[in-house]
């Protein structure tokens, strides 16, 4: 089986497909700087405030919110709507909260979409945040075991029995890691090897690194960003933007993450070559298009459709990142498309070595043919229509939000050109993957 | 807002008393204007120089179905009280005078009303326009009026007005906006000054069926550099007459921008009106609203330096903010019907551009080509029944002046016939006057909103 090219967008149109209006974010920040102290109910009540001051809809209903944040206190059980409620949207909006690592904030996307798609809402905002900085701490299992004890106590003597369990270790708090629980390897670990399976160099991830921030550096510079963003505590930009970075100046970084099970392979991925822990906040405002012309307001692209995997990184023989490349697959034979019949390519960055893993298998006839199945692999496309304005490498990539920086800079990219097609790809925590593809 | 030490000084009880034995200058609390407040708080007193006058019948007309009491005699007693009681206003018609010697019954009515007016009382003076006239007794009686009423004004105590309309032929039926906005709070700090009603030909319009609570009621109006400051104040106060409003600023300023347009109930459109593209975007957002009415040219910038330091970078930044962004975006206003018909150009120019002010030759240079601005493109909007006026505020209580020296902050309050500083709702009121569709008459006109400012009056 391979997939074949088709002039046909979709075989299998849904009922109605979702417009994207708009979007407002609020720039990024690298951990513990400009976002300190901001929560993440502060950054998403101001991103959402940003979009309703942009389209004019204080005191306005949509129909729905849908956000997420993937570091979040147990007290933002409703965190969504506490946002709502301290927005400027009316108070009457339903909210709900979706957690789905670093996919959240495309898979609210895609939430949305689909009620719209099915007429069960005609507006909504998907929306995403996350902070490291102002990150929940818990008290350690130990201590949190014998607070319970004693909460569970029905006499002064069982407290005080209780309580006497107590050691001086249960101190230390649980700080939230970047870390996966069932393999306790640190996500830049999983990349290392991921990187190491594929033999991606390191020239080719301070390529990636370098034109992320160099394009995003440019399309700030030509206004790219200001219908798409407010600004925030003091920051009109993302503040891990280097704009003067080059291949040659990130070659001198010291590598990090040397992969394990690879003795032959010496550490490629740097500080610039991964993402940097970053606080900040992304909302996109999804409609019917019957609710966009009553507004006049503009529609820059329609999703077309979408799919969400999941790989066994555990047990079995797969990357943790490497779900997209399944995914992918999946959605284009779904939509009768080939990996070349797309006019813009929005990667994710969570690590260059991520991308250019994908990249690889899907070249690779053997991953095409045992993994996937093809008799022929994916194959290449035109590097030049990827990441055109910049991806997470250099915003930075505040795991929830990223989806909803995402969305609508492909939607706009699609809707300055005119007309065509993207692609969205997003690899999350836990082995799984979110994609999506855009028209206009 | 305001940190007026003197003026909160001089109106406490204990600082009267010895401001008031030590012979210091009173600070006068101006009464300005809250939505439902009557035109005047008392009674009116209307006087006519002429047999020939053609507006006294227009002013008793409309103050007479608002309820106010109105006497034809100076010395009369009015509201119950006796012949010396405090009036609200005293408006005397001054067109028809036939030379100097008509002036002379305009003193007659006028010097009983000085010693009468209110607290924030009203005298307007309405009379002919001097380049109507060609024979040199009847040119030089109208114009006389201009040095009375100057004068007259820095006399006028305790926060009253004084202040000079000129009525072209045949507008005297086109003035009730004016009259509205001169003797309504509206026009708190508009003191000293002239304004000419149905001077630029070809107008139309009418004040039929307007809501005066709402004059801007059903409207869309654009403001820029509306982030904050006196921009933030006018699209507040557009929004309370009724308009929808856009706010404009610069990216950078966007949060700021956010709480404006969501405060308002409008939208905000991040844009850099100094960008090629700027004017395209502006009309672009506008057809969200369904098209435009009212724009309010508002953005802009000072960059001061001696003309001896100044640098082509800094001049030209605020020439294109405070000048030739205006004239593109005006240019495309005209040519779009995006910019409906009975629309409204407002801008903002500056004492500085009258005066001039030292260290700011980039920004009066740019404040003096707004003027020129108005002048040239009143008549081209006349076709689009639109009208261009601009504001020229003087000093205004900002975070801006807040953070003035001491000594320079203080000059630029003491030194106006108000003695303080106005608040930036005095410049909004004046660009919310000249927004209303019932404004019509009212174009290329430039009203400095200063207190009666000493310089370059």
């Amino acid at each position: 089986m391979s997939p074949t090219s088709s002039s046909a967008s979709s075989s299998r149109p849904l009922p109605r497909r979702a417009a994207i209006v708009g979007a407002n974010r609020i720039p990024f920040a690298r951990s513990n700087g400009a976002y300190a102290r901001a929560s993440n109910q502060d950054m998403l009540t101001a991103a959402l405030d940003g979009l309703v001051a942009r389209f004019g809809m204080a005191g306005e209903h949509v129909g729905e919110v849908v956000s997420g944040a993937v570091l979040k206190k147990s007290s933002d059980f409703n965190l969504t709507r506490e946002a709502v409620l301290g927005s400027r949207l009316a108070a009457a909006t339903p909210t709900y909260d979706v957690q789905q690592a670093c996919g959240t904030s495309l898979q609210t996307t895609l939430l949305i979409a689909n009620k719209i798609a099915l007429g069960q809402i005609e507006s909504g905002i998907a929306a995403g945040v996350d902070t490291t900085s102002d990150a929940p701490i818990e008290v350690n299992e130990g201590l949190r075991s014998v607070l319970l004890a004693a909460n569970r106590a029905k006499s002064t003597a069982g407290v005080l029995k209780a309580l006497a369990g107590l050691r001086p270790g249960q101190i230390v708090p649980e700080i939230p890691a970047n870390r996966e629980p069932r393999t306790g390897m640190s996500m830049g670990e999983h990349a290392a090897q991921t990187a190491a399976a594929w033999g991606i160099t390191r020239q080719a991830q301070d390529e990636i690194a370098a034109a992320s921030h160099q394009n995003l550096a440019k399309a700030y510079d030509r206004g790219f960003f200001d219908d798409l963003m407010t600004p925030y505590l003091g920051l009109t930009r993302d503040n891990n933007l280097r704009a003067d970075s080059t291949v040659e100046g990130l070659a001198k970084l010291k590598p990090v993450f040397k992969p394990a099970g690879y003795p032959d392979t010496e550490a490629t991925m740097t500080a610039a070559n991964s993402t940097p822990l970053t606080d900040g906040a992304a909302t996109v405002l999804l409609a019917s298009d019957e609710w966009a012309a009553e507004r006049h307001l503009p529609v820059l692209a329609h999703l077309v459709d979408a799919e969400t995997s999941a790989v066994d990184y555990v047990h079995g023989d797969e990357g943790l990142l490497m779900a997209p490349a399944y995914a992918v697959p999946r959605l284009l034979e779904r939509n009768g498309l080939t990996l070349q019949d797309f006019d813009f390519y929005e990667f994710h960055e969570a690590f260059a070595s991520t991308i250019l893993a994908t990249f690889a298998a899907w070249e690779d006839p053997i991953f095409c043919k045992e993994k996937l199945g093809y008799d022929e692999p994916l194959g290449s496309f035109d590097k030049s229509k990827l990441n055109v304005v910049g991806s997470s490498l250099a915003t930075g990539h505040p795991f929830a939000a990223t989806g909803a920086r995402i969305v609508p800079t492909l939607a706009k990219l699609l809707h300055e050109k005119g007309s065509g097609r993207g692609l969205i790809s997003i690899c999350a925590a836990g082995g799984q993957g979110v994609v999506a593809i855009l028209e206009a | 807002m305001s940190n007026d030490w003197y003026s909160d000084f001089v109106n406490s009880s204990i600082g009267r008393s010895i401001a008031g034995t030590v012979g210091l200058p009173p600070v006068p609390r101006l009464r300005r204007y809250e939505p439902g407040q009557p035109l005047l708080s008392g009674p009116a007193l209307l006087g006519t120089a002429t047999a020939d006058g053609r507006v006294a019948k227009v002013v008793r007309s409309l103050l007479t179905d608002l309820g106010v009491e109105v006497h034809d005699d100076p010395n009369s007693a009015v509201g119950g009280g006796s012949s010396t009681s405090k009036v609200a206003a005293g408006i005397v018609d001054a067109t028809g005078l036939s030379g100097p010697g008509d002036l002379a019954e305009i003193q007659a009515f006028l010097t009983p009303v000085m010693r009468r007016i209110g607290p924030s009382g009203r005298v307007l003076v309405i009379g002919d326009v001097p380049a109507g006239a060609t024979a040199p007794a009847v040119r030089a009686a109208r114009r006389a009026l201009e040095g009375l009423v100057r004068s007259a004004a820095k006399e006028a105590r305790y926060g009253a007005t004084v202040n000079l309309l000129h009525v072209a032929d045949g507008a005297e039926n086109d003035l009730e906006s004016t009259l509205r906005f001169f003797l309504s709070s509206r026009s708190a700090f508009v003191h000293g000054q002239r304004l000419d009603v149905g001077t630029v030909p070809g107008f139309s319009g009418s004040s039929q069926g307007v809501d005066w609570d709402k004059p801007l009621a059903g409207r869309t109006a654009v403001v820029t550099g509306a982030a904050r400051g006196i921009g933030a104040t006018v699209a507040a106060t557009l929004r309370r007459d009724g308009a929808t409003v856009i706010c404009i600023d610069v990216p950078a300023s966007g949060d700021a921008l956010a709480r404006t347009a969501n405060e308002v109930g409008g939208s905000a459109l991040q844009l850099d009106i100094t960008a090629d593209h700027a004017p395209a975007t502006l009309l672009e957002h506008a057809q969200r609203h369904g098209g435009l009415d009212v724009v309010v040219h508002n953005a802009g910038i000072t960059r001061d330096k001696l003309l001896a330091n100044q640098d082509r970078d800094r001049w030209n930044s605020v020439i294109d903010v405070n000048l030739t962004s205006q004239l593109k975006i005006n240019d495309a206003l005209l040519s779009s019907d995006v910019f409906h018909r009975g629309g409204r150009i407002v801008t903002v120019s500056s004492m500085a551009g009258i005066a001039g002010n030292r260290g700011q030759t980039a920004y009066g240079a740019s404040k003096a080509g707004v003027i020129g601005m108005v002048d040239a493109t009143a008549p081209l909007l006349v076709e689009k029944d639109a009208t261009i006026n601009a504001v020229a505020p003087g000093f205004i209580e900002t975070a801006m002046t807040n953070a003035m020296p001491v000594g320079t902050r203080e000059a630029g309050r003491r030194l106006s016939s108000m003695t303080q500083g106005g608040l930036p709702v005095d410049v909004a009121e004046t660009i919310a006057w000249f927004a209303q569709g019932a404004s019509y008459a009212v174009n290329g006109q430039v009203l400095r909103v200063d207190g009666q400012n000493y310089l370059g009056a």
